[in-house]
């Protein structure tokens, strides 16, 4: 019989809120975590608005050895960090024990490393100074070094991948770990993602237009998913992660759980059918979403809300339009949608995994937090869906099952069901 | 700058790569980095990029291979600042 996976611990570095108490308040009251920067208008960018966790440096002494803090650097790695272990002692775990855990592993993963962090170190390069770049910059900007310091703090002995998959990466990374806790691999795996949208690779996107710039004097209202005056995305950064477990593991602890994942798909279009390098193409969304479905072994009616990519482009009009067919759904028979991305921006690789925690917590707490800024829905989204499929208020709503997916650059699509424990 | 002296500056610079800040209290030339004082050998060359920055000082590979115990950093960097 198939090993059952349970959630049982959270934690999340998020622009509206650090720590899941402070997130959890700040999606329940739809509070925007998107400022206005000075730097970006310094720098030319058309986009001047991104949503950063209010984040205290000093704060990472209590997570990782004085030793190892001193010479520390990269805003990813540091949400990361406080991401992860903060699950790990939410799921009632204990840092730093002298054993290695070999039945606990991590998937955790990234797009970019922090090119704030790779320009000193070309900058010391090129001056002739490589000799003082020292022990520490290898470790911090190798593609695993999330996993690198989470594992070592932890003494996790399972399996420990990084993984990139640009804007689906989050996703897929709680998929992989899952699936090793299925499979029988392991019992736990610590999973999420993180992301630091710094000047170079917000400069990157600003380039490309698909960034949202007619509201830089309106931060708040910036991030317009599904929105008819929605013009762009907005950057964000953070990280999210969860304690994944085998269902008797966790029994056999005593363990809290929040929910359960029941399944899920990770596929690409293969850039085919109307997919590119940066367009998701239906057939394979649409798949994605029908694996992820069947592999839960649920039907598409029992799905009571839709987490959203949605990042206010002109892709949320597909989107929509992929989830219909892909479910089978529409009008009134529609689920309520939401998109976490009008409250904090786009966190690229740290929105599969910060949205996750939010469906989690939106089945543990029996809400829908709203999608701000809704005000004015695209019309041709509401030819698909019923206008009270997108609610602009928490609703209190009985939640059972959550589906949750991410498309990212490459035509990567990746789809979790979270699901109420019984 | 006399060797006892260059020993008490020596205690800064290896203080955020020692855990247990106590050990640095008695240490002497005889002290050895990596087996006394618990540092992680790969923190090695960050102690001698940091006393080459605090005595403006270029210490030498072939120098720096050498470097076991106190003593032998003390003897790297009076010579170069001698």
């Amino acid at each position: 019989m198939s090993r059952r996976v349970v959630v049982t611990g959270m934690g999340v570095v998020s622009p509206n809120g650090v720590g899941v108490p402070a997130f959890l308040q700040a999606i329940r009251d739809g509070v925007s975590g998107i400022r206005y920067n000075p730097l970006y208008k310094d720098l030319h960018f058309y986009c001047q608005v991104a949503g950063m966790p209010e984040f205290e440096w000093e704060k990472l002494k209590g997570y990782v050895s004085e030793i190892t803090f001193h010479g520390l650097q990269g805003l990813a790695l540091g949400y990361g960090i406080m991401a992860a272990l903060d699950a790990w002692t939410d799921a009632g775990n204990a840092v730093g024990g002298k054993e290695t855990i070999w039945d606990t592993g991590c998937v955790f993963g990234s797009s970019v490393s922090d090119c704030e962090v790779v320009k000193k170190i070309f900058n010391r390069v090129d001056a002739c100074e490589a000799k003082k770049l020292g022990s520490r910059v290898i470790e911090q900007m190798m593609n695993s070094s999330i996993t690198a310091y989470i594992s070592g703090r932890l003494g996790l002995g399972n399996r420990i991948i990084a993984t990139s998959a640009a804007c689906a990466t989050g996703t897929q990374a709680i998929l992989m770990g899952f699936e090793y806790i299925r499979q029988g691999t392991a019992k736990r795996m610590v999973v999420g993602s993180s992301e630091h949208v710094d000047p170079y690779i917000y400069g990157a996107f600003d380039s490309m237009r698909i960034l949202s710039r007619k509201f830089n004097g309106m931060p708040e209202k910036a991030s317009r998913p599904m929105s008819q005056t929605a013009a762009g995305f907005v950057p964000g950064s953070g990280a999210g992660a969860l304690i994944l477990e085998d269902l008797d593991y966790a029994l056999g602890r005593g363990a809290r759980i929040y929910a359960e994942v029941l399944g899920g798909a990770c596929n690409s279009g293969g850039q085919r059918n109307g997919g590119s390098m940066t367009a998701p193409a239906s057939p394979g969304v649409i798949r994605c979403i029908k694996d992820a479905v069947t592999d839960a072994g649920i039907e598409p009616q029992a799905i009571d809300l839709i987490s959203g990519h949605l990042t206010a482009t002109a892709a949320d009009t597909m989107e929509i339009q992929n989830w219909c067919l892909a479910l089978d759904r529409n009008g009134r028979n529609f689920p309520p949608v939401n998109s976490l991305k009008s409250m904090i921006g786009h966190s690229l690789s740290a929105a599969g995994s910060i949205e996750s925690v939010a469906a989690v917590l939106q089945i543990v707490h029996q809400f829908v937090h709203p999608n701000i800024n809704l005000e004015d829905p695209n019309p041709e989204i509401l030819r698909q869906i019923d206008p009270g499929c997108l609610p602009v208020k928490a609703m209190e709503k009985e939640i059972r099952t959550v589906a949750k997916a991410n498309f990212g650059f490459g035509d990567v699509n990746a789809c979790l069901i979270f699901s109420k424990y019984n | 700058m006399e060797r006892r002296a260059i020993l008490e500056e020596l205690k800064k610079v290896l203080y955020p790569y020692t855990e247990n800040k106590e050990l640095l209290e008695n240490i002497d030339e005889h002290t050895s980095l990596v087996k006394d004082l618990k540092i992680n050998s790969a923190n090695l060359v960050d102690i001698i990029i940091d006393a080459e920055a605090k005595y403006s000082i270029e210490i030498d590979f072939d120098s720096a291979e050498k470097i076991i115990t106190v003593g032998d950093c003390i003897n790297a960097i009076s010579e170069k600042i001698a």
